[in-house]
């Protein structure tokens, strides 16, 4: 029989709010544990939630920028389930009434442009860690309790691995740039769910579905999806019926395993949140919200192209993430010229953050710098080859003044003829040999000399002038 | 709505209640009568009524994102029956089901 997924992804993101969704307790990282939170994230009787105004704005800002719909009427639920990572007994979720409804984001898989449904956003708050000992019992830290949330269900519209992390890759970018969340799978900002089931080729109806937990990279998505797609192959083949359940990625086997056989949502007896008052978003406050959001992915992609003249392939590399983006931008913003910002910043400064694990925000480089050191190489103070040195310290200690960097380092290039002439001259009068092959059309040996200038130079001559002197020279003789 | 006595086990294990063959029928014939009761209002006429969400008719009741610092540890954990190095400590839970947030 031949087989077609079908897969729908529930993406949560943490919202970089200062204070915890309902609660003023910090929404940071890293604190000892138990320690950012208080009584209302513990649930004590009597305790009052009250929403933080900036995670509806967090939330509004998520569903426009994934097309979706703002719900005027809004409200929370409670969804009711029994874990020590969450002491109250019920996390606060939205039920029936979402923020974010019927949006969409489009994806490119090898060029192949797909758009893909998004049935809705809506706002949570997150649970506690929990961290599984070999003891027999399991330890629970709080502190991320009552973290805002928000969880982007998309429509089960993606039919490959490959379109599932195009999905992710996409939403992730997108996010990112609205600056609500950090997005890194790694540290648990971004988390993805996946719903897998299988049909014939051809087939409308979908078949039964399994839910898959844990897929914390986005590496383990795709080998998750493509180890569930086989095991539910196999089952069918030789047929068998799926079991609706919820199945764990084990990273180390790479293998799916059984967590439990779904509830329904009605086991989760939801009900609406008695504590919180309705929410009432007006469009004037949808529209300021639209206002607030930056340029987008695309939109910068078509400026650079269409502003900036760079191909359509550096548009896209410098649009991967907000940061690269800003700082292509301030880089032209201080006189750089688009196409050698766009090229230090797609080689060399990726190449070193590659290299060095690092952010581009954790190196020194600012955008000032490279701008001044490509403007010394424009105007050939610099030679290309010293302005890998300079590049190197500015990418590693920064500098606040690039002139008088490489102007106290000794790297201003060497234009000057009258400076340059008697080193040519003492090169040539020890290589008669290479004047010689010159004369008779042998072309490497120009390359000998210039080499040979440049190595008494220490790599400081202008080759275009070293070049063009050695002519003149040896034509004199 | 039907309730018979696979629903209240149910009910109870979702809510992690062990409750025995006696209570079992005590309860069932007790949740029964409540249903009944609250069933008695579909009696009402609803049609052209709009539908509720709330009983209060506040609305917009938020706060501005500023962080608190959080209660005191030791304060919370006069409640916590087994702690380590700060962790709140459970029986093993691995595996046996989870949260969904």
């Amino acid at each position: 029989m031949n087989l077609e997924p079908v897969i729908g992804l529930e993406v949560h993101v943490e919202l970089k709010t200062d204070s915890k969704m309902f609660s003023p307790s910090p929404a940071h990282f890293g604190a000892e544990p138990n320690t950012n939170t208080n009584v209302i994230d513990w649930g004590h009787p009597g305790v009052l939630p009250v929403v933080n105004k900036r995670a509806i704005e967090f939330g509004m800002k998520a569903a426009l920028t994934l097309n979706c719909g703002i719900a005027n009427d809004t409200k929370f639920d409670r969804k009711n389930y029994f874990y020590p990572d969450n002491p109250k007994a019920y996390q606060i979720s939205q039920f029936d009434k979402p923020i974010g409804y019927d949006g969409w984001i489009e994806i490119d898989v090898k060029g192949e442009k797909k758009r893909i449904r998004i049935e809705r956003v809506h706002l949570e708050e997150d649970a506690g860690k929990n961290t599984h000992g070999d003891d027999g019992s399991s330890y629970v830290d709080l502190n991320r309790q009552g973290t805002p949330l928000i969880e982007i269900v998309s429509e089960a519209d993606m039919r490959s691995p490959e379109e599932a992390q195009a999905y992710l890759d996409t939403i992730k970018q997108l996010i990112q740039f609205t600056g609500i969340s950090d997005v890194k799978m790694q540290e648990g900002s971004m988390r993805c769910d996946a719903n897998l089931s299988l049909r014939p080729v051809g087939q409308e109806a979908f078949g039964t579905k399994t839910e898959l937990k844990n897929l914390n990279s986005f590496n383990n998505v795709r080998k998750g999806l493509e180890h569930e797609i086989k095991r539910q192959e196999k089952i069918l083949n030789a047929g068998g019926a799926i079991q609706q359940e919820t199945r764990r990625f084990d990273e180390t086997t790479g293998e799916t395993i059984l967590m439990r056989v779904k509830e329904g949502s009605s086991d989760y007896r939801y009900f609406p949140e008695p504590d919180i008052p309705n929410l009432e978003i007006s469009n004037e406050w949808i529209d300021e919200i639209r206002a607030s959001l930056p340029e987008m992915p695309e939109a910068r992609q078509k400026r650079y192209v269409e502003d900036y003249q760079l191909p359509e392939y550096d548009a896209v590399v410098l649009t991967a993430t907000v940061e690269m983006s800003d700082f292509f931008q301030e880089t032209v913003e201080y006189g750089a010229d688009p196409k050698q910002a766009s090229n230090w910043l797609m080689g060399e400064v990726s190449a070193y953050m590659n290299s060095e694990h690092m952010e581009l925000n954790e190196t020194a480089l600012t955008p000032k710098a490279l701008a001044e050191m490509i403007n010394l190489i424009a105007d050939g103070t610099i030679s290309s080859k010293i302005a890998k040195k300079v590049f190197k310290e500015l990418i590693t200690k920064g500098s606040a003044d690039v002139k008088a960097l490489v102007e106290d380092k000794g790297w201003v290039q060497l234009s000057d003829p009258a400076k340059l002439l008697p080193i040519i001259t003492e090169i040539l009068d020890q290589n008669e040999q290479s004047i010689e092959d010159y004369k008779n059309g042998k072309d490497r040996a120009l390359g000998f000399l210039v080499g040979n200038v440049m190595k008494q130079t220490r790599g400081k001559a202008n080759p275009g002038v070293v070049n063009k002197i050695l002519k003149q020279e040896m034509d004199k003789r | 709505m039907a309730i018979n006595e696979e629903t209240v086990k149910h009910v109870a294990g979702l809510a992690k209640l062990e409750i025995d063959e006696e209570s079992l029928k005590t309860f069932t014939n007790e949740i029964v009568q409540m249903v009944e009761m609250v069933e008695q209002l579909e009696e009402l006429d609803t049609d052209g009524v709009e539908g509720s969400y709330h009983g209060h008719p506040q609305i917009n009741v938020w706060r501005q994102d500023k962080a608190e610092k959080g209660t005191d540890r030791e304060e919370l954990f006069k409640n916590v029956e087994t702690q380590k190095n700060g962790f709140v400590e459970v029986p093993d839970m691995f595996d046996k089901g989870g949260s969904d947030a």
